[in-house]
């Protein structure tokens, strides 16, 4: 099971080979490696359903992973491969405790309890396996009084002393986590995986929370894996950040070089579009929604998550401004930023062959397994019948005077080929399914009745919406003769605000 | 040869019937998760009902064609005994949904005591024979078939059949799978949950009253304990086949009958019965949710 | 409460209109149940031909009787529940407003004095009033006599709850002697005393506590580890058999077979639970069910070893642990030794304590191990078995042994089940056996010791007290027998008992260590577990 050829020098607590996990189709993990140093806090983030948890589940032996090597060095210079161990032999032997990203405590017995569990085998060895405690040797008795102690002194460490008789499903969410990753403290273990610790806490708990990793980190020398989406909590606390999409690495560094590394950046600039844009549809508030409306990102990953950047990541979106850039649908975030940089070389031939992933191979490289399903949605855009690759006369339409169209649809629209009111006016009846299909916008052309507007906007009539927009009064549009720049950047801002309030 | 297709369609017989009442495990099973212990004891009541129905035509006419009494004791078996487990469900059952998983399995133990012995208190203990109703046996090459055993066949296969229309076709049948999965997002989306538990009781009391009908038919006696060894076998079938899984509840059904009468026949009848519990415990060993059960995640 | 609006009329109904209506509905219901069953009965005639016998009349009263009740309960119970506001829940006795009205003085000095006095007419009663009434006077008495035990228990409440584990083995030690006294002072004689206790000590006492233990040792698979297990039954077999065949083929003595058939039993758990506990919730319950009726037709059907159905009969006596015998024909009878009077009681009474510091036993090492890791492993194991594995417990092992533990003491049981009956058959180990000791386990709250107790007392002597209701003979017929409706209001009074008490008589759990002060944990937080 466990190989133990000394290799005192080895810094890595946990060093993750080639980690590959797949659920029938689904590669949740594919070829992932990266290290966990001894004594540190490293982070592992990544958009919701990047696989992080995952690959918890196959550090601690709740998932025997498909491919890969995952070796654990011990302070005392052993070493044991985990993909080997059975489940209960990781705690047990090589020192790993996790904690749960939906809390498992034992809601029916005391918190006390709860951390007498966790000192369980000790405590059988104590107790002469059961036998000897039985008949009430001095030996056991002294281990237990030893193991109360150290409860204590976590329950202290958790601020959860006095609550120490309560049972642990009756205490509050915040006190719930931090009885958790007490819990796993007293198995003394040299590696602590936290899934989430921070999630659904609030300001206080949070700080809370900090101190007390910031405490084990120091005072223990336990090394730590930590899950997170909170990227203050992130930024704060870690010193290593790696960085998952889809089961893959993206990142993997400081947290100041990850945190500023344009493919996370834009691993998460989708999600969190898709996020606001799902709050305001429930609000009701299209023109915003339009505004923000980045498309395709629409169609982006199973999950939806909250917190992704709140604080610090905000001014990132400073950075990313005008670099905003829409791919086909399916791919990656990170993917999208590779296709962007790619792409802009050979800009015009691209933007009119088709969309910068398929034309460029090596963009799509990194990312072409995940979620396959949305695919058939970009030779659509190819079907739009009437594209031009360049403005006529140089100078394009203000499309954002149709009303559904902001000047992130007008961007992308042009894009594609469509700058002109005339050229929006001949759509048939598959070229606003084709756009339909690429927006990600149901039905929406149809009802705004974009073909309608454009035709009176064409023939140089005006609309009452257009009207409003070139008095300046319609937020969403520019006036004529504004560059789309600029406001993209005041686009980019408004939420950023809101992900901050919302926080 | 003959020895062995004889054993087969012996097997087919007996299979159907636990076949019959392993659908009502396995339903209810699905839909609230818990394990209905009268179910045994409502097939008992299905029999006995019919064998009352038998002797009320048996006075009213001095001869009835065969199948229109078959057909009468089976529809009357079906409204009586789905009235049972109606009400059971109502009052044993219902109360408890949402609270500790153990509480229902409890009421369900006490429902089947209750049930048996009301029946001993108001029928008598001992063994009710009836005459046979049909004893036509045909003989092929050495095989022989006899008329009831053709009957069973075919009553189980039209009702699987009528029954798998109603639960893959039928708005019934979405609500009932809507329930399964995901309870309350279904009271959600207007399903009215209770009514859909009930039917899914009215409906596995419906099948077991059949088979009960038949299970006097094929024996000619039935008797107040007759309930629970079926309804353990039904139960073993439901569990066999994977539970929750209605093809798997009458693959499983099918199965015991064949492992019985094939044991029966060339090793020991005495020990039948532990061939069929041994045969399940080593199937879920390697198959641990049955043969066509959905295997659980182990989420974590 | 009192008025609710009616659904369909949207008009106001009052009690007493809305529980016309119920009855209405719950008559049809009724009538439709019961107009096979009670209406007809099937009965042979004298050429065993099947005939129908009518009992219209009877069908009648039976939903009559329904709708009344269903009227009465609605119109005025409902209400009066509603009014009266269940308070006790941790209890889940009267409310304190009811109860006090209930237990009075006045009403208790009354109580006393009708004892007393009929107690005194006892030899005369027959003649005095008859032998009709004289039934129901001895029911009157016995009424008198609950109520008052009932204030005095009501007046000490508090004090008894507080201690009522000392109270209840003060008692439980106390009974065969009290027992023994009090019928010596009715029959005037010591050894009619002895003689008369048989019952008392036998089928209350003897067979309560072999209950009591069965389900102590089923709650640690079901109640600690959260194991659904409804063979339980196959090791109290085991048990017994082995005690059967080693003592009557080897002749070994009990105090030797008592070890090695718990240790049997605990083998045959391992070697059960080896395969199949990694099965969850109830494919492991069909299993082990299917274990239980695997030993019991192995049991049946191995007729060379086990005599078949018929059964071993002959199973020697305990002795008084080697230095005196229960046996007449021995030299060391016991009387003989004593120099006092044969009786059978001795042995009876004898095997009352045996199985009672028995039952200590089984409660002693549970409450022991409850406080030790394994103990507190399988309390985790029922809460979360992921949780468990990832704090580095080897939940198989600990299942094993949970599964280990729960079938020695199953074990133990069944040895002493053969040492009492003298003869063992397959016949007592029927599925029945396992469901009604898991229905203790649960309606006493899952891992609660007095609880589970409390009902192994309800369950076991509600139905003893059954058999004795012979002046229901008055009321109902002599043609009447109260022992047929045993098990039918038995199984009728698990489900209204659940039904009243999902969690059981004690719902909350004692936690195993405290640092400050142990606080009992409520029921919401416990979980059943998965397995
Ligand atoms: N037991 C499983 N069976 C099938 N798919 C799974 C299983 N566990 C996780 N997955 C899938 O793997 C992917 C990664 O999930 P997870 O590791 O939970 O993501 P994260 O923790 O990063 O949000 C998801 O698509 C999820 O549905
Ligand atoms: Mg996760």
């Amino acid at each position: 099971m466990s190989d133990t050829n000394p290799s005192p020098m080895n810094d890595a607590i946990l060093q993750v080979d080639h980690l590959s996990m797949k659920f029938g189709g689904l590669v949740a993990i594919g070829d992932l490696s990266f290290q966990a140093k001894r004594g540190e806090i490293t982070a592992l983030i990544g958009p919701n359903g990047a696989g992080k948890t995952t690959v918890f589940n196959c550090i601690t032996g709740f998932y025997k992973p498909s491919e890969g090597m995952l070796t654990l060095n011990r302070r005392d210079g052993s070493s044991y491969l985990l993909e080997r161990l059975p489940n209960h032999e990781i705690p047990a032997r090589a020192k790993v405790a996790r904690t749960f990203q939906n809390i498992r405590l034992f809601s029916g017995m005391t918190l006390l309890e709860n951390l007498l569990v966790a000192q369980h085998n000790k405590l059988m060895k104590a107790s002469g396996y059961t036998v000897l405690g039985l008949f009430g040797f001095s030996g056991y008795r002294k281990a237990s009084a030893e193991s109360v102690e150290l409860a204590r002194h976590w329950l202290e460490k958790a601020d959860l002393v006095d609550r120490a008789d309560d049972p642990a499903g009756d205490l509050p969410y915040g006190a719930q986590r931090r009885l958790e990753i007490a819990r796993a403290m007293c198995t003394g273990p040299e590696l602590l995986c936290l899934d989430e610790p921070a999630a659904g806490l609030n300001p206080k708990e949070s700080m809370a929370l900090n101190a007390l990793l910031m405490d084990i980190k120091d005072n223990t020398g336990t090394s730590i894996l930590l899950i997170e989406h909170d990227m203050a909590v992130v930024m704060q606390i870690s010193d290593h950040v790696v960085v998952l999409e889809y089961g893959r690495k993206i990142s993997d560094g400081s947290p100041h070089s990850v945190r500023t590394d344009p493919r996370v950046i834009a691993a998460y600039l989708g999600v969190e579009d898709e996020e606001v844009e799902t709050v305001l549809t429930e609000v009701g508030d299209e023109d915003v929604i339009e505004q923000l409306d980045t498309g395709p990102d629409s169609a982006h990953g199973p999950g939806t998550s909250s917190s992704y950047l709140a604080g610090p990541v905000t001014d990132t979106i400073g950075h990313s401004e005008g670099e905003r850039v829409t791919v086909s649908k399916g791919a990656s975030k990170a993917g999208q930023f590779d296709a962007k940089s790619s792409a802009a070389a050979s800009k015009a031939a691209a933007q009119a062959a088709a969309p910068p992933a398929k034309a460029e191979p090596a963009a799509a490289k990194p990312t072409a397994k995940p979620s396959t399903a949305k695919a058939p949605a970009k030779s659509k855009v190819a079907g739009v019948s009437n594209r031009l690759t360049a403005p006529r006369g140089g100078e394009a339409d203000n499309l954002t005077r149709i009303k559904g169209i902001g000047t992130v649809n007008e961007k992308k629209l042009n894009q594609h080929g469509i700058f002109h009111f005339d050229q929006i006016a001949a759509w048939k009846k598959a070229d606003v399914a084709a756009v339909e299909a690429y927006l990600a916008f149901d039905g929406r052309i149809a009802r705004e009745d974009w073909v309608g507007q454009a035709k009176l906007l064409a023939a140089g009539k005006e609309t009452e919406f257009s009207r409003r927009v070139d008095a300046g009064k319609v937020e969403t549009s520019h006036a004529s003769g504004k560059t789309a720049k600029t406001v993209a950047g005041k686009t980019a801002a408004a939420p950023a605000g809101k992900r901050g309030g919302r926080k | 040869m003959q020895y062995f297709v004889q054993q087969l369609i012996n097997g087919l017989t007996l299979g159907s019937i636990y076949g019959l009442i392993a659908i009502g495990y396995t339903m209810v099973y699905g839909i609230i998760g818990m394990i209905n212990f009268a179910h045994g004891d409502i097939f008992m009541v299905g029999a006995f009902t019919a064998l009352i129905v038998f002797l009320i035509l048996g006075a009213l006419f001095y001869s009835l064609p065969v199948v229109i009494a078959l057909l009468i004791m089976m529809i009357v078996a079906m409204l009586l005994t789905s009235l049972y487990n109606w009400t059971i469900e109502k009052v044993a059952y219902r109360p408890l949904r949402g609270s500790f998983r153990l509480a229902p399995l409890i009421t369900a133990i006490g429902m089947s005591i209750a049930l048996s012995n009301f029946v001993q208190v108001t029928q008598g203990p001992r063994n009710k024979p009836i005459p046979p109703m049909v004893s036509t046996v045909y003989n092929i090459e050495g095989i022989s078939v006899s008329l009831k055993q053709i009957i069973i066949v075919i009553v189980t296969a039209l009702l699987l059949a009528l029954f798998w229309y109603l639960v893959n076709k039928t708005s019934l049948g979405r609500a009932q799978r809507a329930c399964e999965q995901d309870r309350k997002m279904a009271a959600l989306l207007g399903i009215d949950v209770d009514r859909t538990i009930s039917i899914t009781f009215v409906m596995g009391a419906a099948l077991a009253a059949v088979a009960g009908t038949l299970f006097l038919m094929y024996y000619g006696v039935i008797a107040f304990s007759d309930g629970f060894t079926p309804g353990v076998k039904a139960f073993t079938a439901a569990v066999l086949g994977g539970i929750g899984s209605l093809p798997g509840a009458v693959l499983g059904g099918l199965m015991i009958g064949f492992i019985e009468s094939m044991w029966s026949a060339y090793f020991s009848i005495d020990y039948k019965d532990v061939a069929a519990f041994s045969i399940l415990a080593i199937v879920l060993i390697f198959l641990p949710s049955g043969i066509l059960g959905r295997p659980e995640v182990e989420k974590v | 409460m009192a008025v609710t609006v009616s659904p369909e009329r949207g008009v106001v109904a009052t009690p007493v209109q809305r529980a016309t209506r119920e009855a209405l509905y719950a008559g049809a219901i009724a009538l439709g149940l019961f107009v096979l069953f009670i209406g007809l009965r099937t009965d042979q005639n004298i050429s065993n031909e099947l005939i129908l016998v009518q009992r219209w009349g009877l069908l009648a009263a039976v939903v009559i009787a329904t709708m009344l009740g269903r009227f009465l309960y609605v119109a005025y119970g409902q209400p009066f529940l509603a009014n009266q506001k269940i308070a006790d829940i941790a209890t889940g006795l009267l409310p304190e407003s009811v109860a006090t009205r209930f237990f009075r003085l006045p009403y208790f000095i009354a109580a006393v004095v009708v004892v007393a006095v009929l107690a005194l007419l006892a030899g005369s009663l027959d003649g005095l009033l008859g032998p009709g009434l004289a039934g129901y006077a001895r029911f009157a008495r016995a009424l008198a006599i609950i109520y008052a035990l009932a204030s005095v228990l009501f007046y000490f409440r508090t004090f008894i709850l507080a201690h009522f584990s000392a109270l209840g083995i003060t008692a439980l030690a106390l009974y065969p002697i009290i027992v023994v006294a009090v019928l010596a002072g009715y029959a005037g004689s010591m050894a009619g005393g002895f003689q008369g206790s048989l019952k008392w000590v036998d089928n209350f006492g003897i067979q309560i506590l072999i209950y009591v233990m069965l389900a102590w040792g089923l709650n640690i698979v079901v109640g600690l580890a959260g194991l659904l297990d409804l063979g339980y039954v196959a090791f109290y077999a085991v048990g017994a058999y082995a005690y059967a065949l080693l003592g009557t083929h080897f002749g070994l003595s009990f105090w030797i077979l008592l070890p090695a058939a718990g240790a049997m039993a605990a083998f045959w758990g391992v070697l059960l639970g080896f395969p199949v506990l990694r099965l969850r919730g109830d494919y492991l319950a069909i299993v082990t069910l299917a274990f239980g009726e695997i030993i019991r037709l192995v049991l049946i059907n191995w007729r060379e070893v086990t005599n078949g159905s018929a059964g071993i009969s002959g199973i020697p006596k305990v002795t008084f642990f080697g230095l005196m015998t229960f046996n007449v024909s021995d030299p060391n009878y016991i009387a003989k030794v004593l120099d006092i009077a044969t009786s059978s009681a001795y042995y009876k009474i004898f095997l009352y304590y045996l199985i009672l510091g028995l039952c200590l036993l089984t409660a002693f090492v549970t409450i022991r191990l409850r406080r030790m890791p394994v103990g507190r492993a399988w309390e985790a194991l029922r809460e979360d078995e992921i949780a468990c594995r990832s704090l580095g417990i080897n939940t198989t092992t600990t299942k094993l042994t949970a599964f280990a533990t729960g079938a020695m003491f199953g074990g133990f049981a069944g040895s002493f089940f053969a040492a009492r009956q003298g003869f063992v058959s397959p016949e007592s180990f029927i599925f029945l056996e396992s469901a009604i000791i898991l229905a203790m386990v649960v309606l006493g709250g899952m891992g609660s010791l007095v609880g589970i107790a409390v009902a192994a007392m309800v369950m076991i002597g509600g139905t003893e007290v059954l058999r004795e209701l012979d002046f229901l003979k008055q009321v109902f017929g002599p043609d009447f027998t109260p022992e047929l409706y045993r098990m039918l209001l038995f199984g009728m009074a698990m489900v209204i008992v659940m039904l009243w008490k999902p969690r059981g008589f004690v719902g909350s759990r004692e936690p195993t260590a405290f640092l400050k002060k142990s606080k009992a944990v409520s029921g919401s937080f416990t979980k059943e577990g998965h397995g």
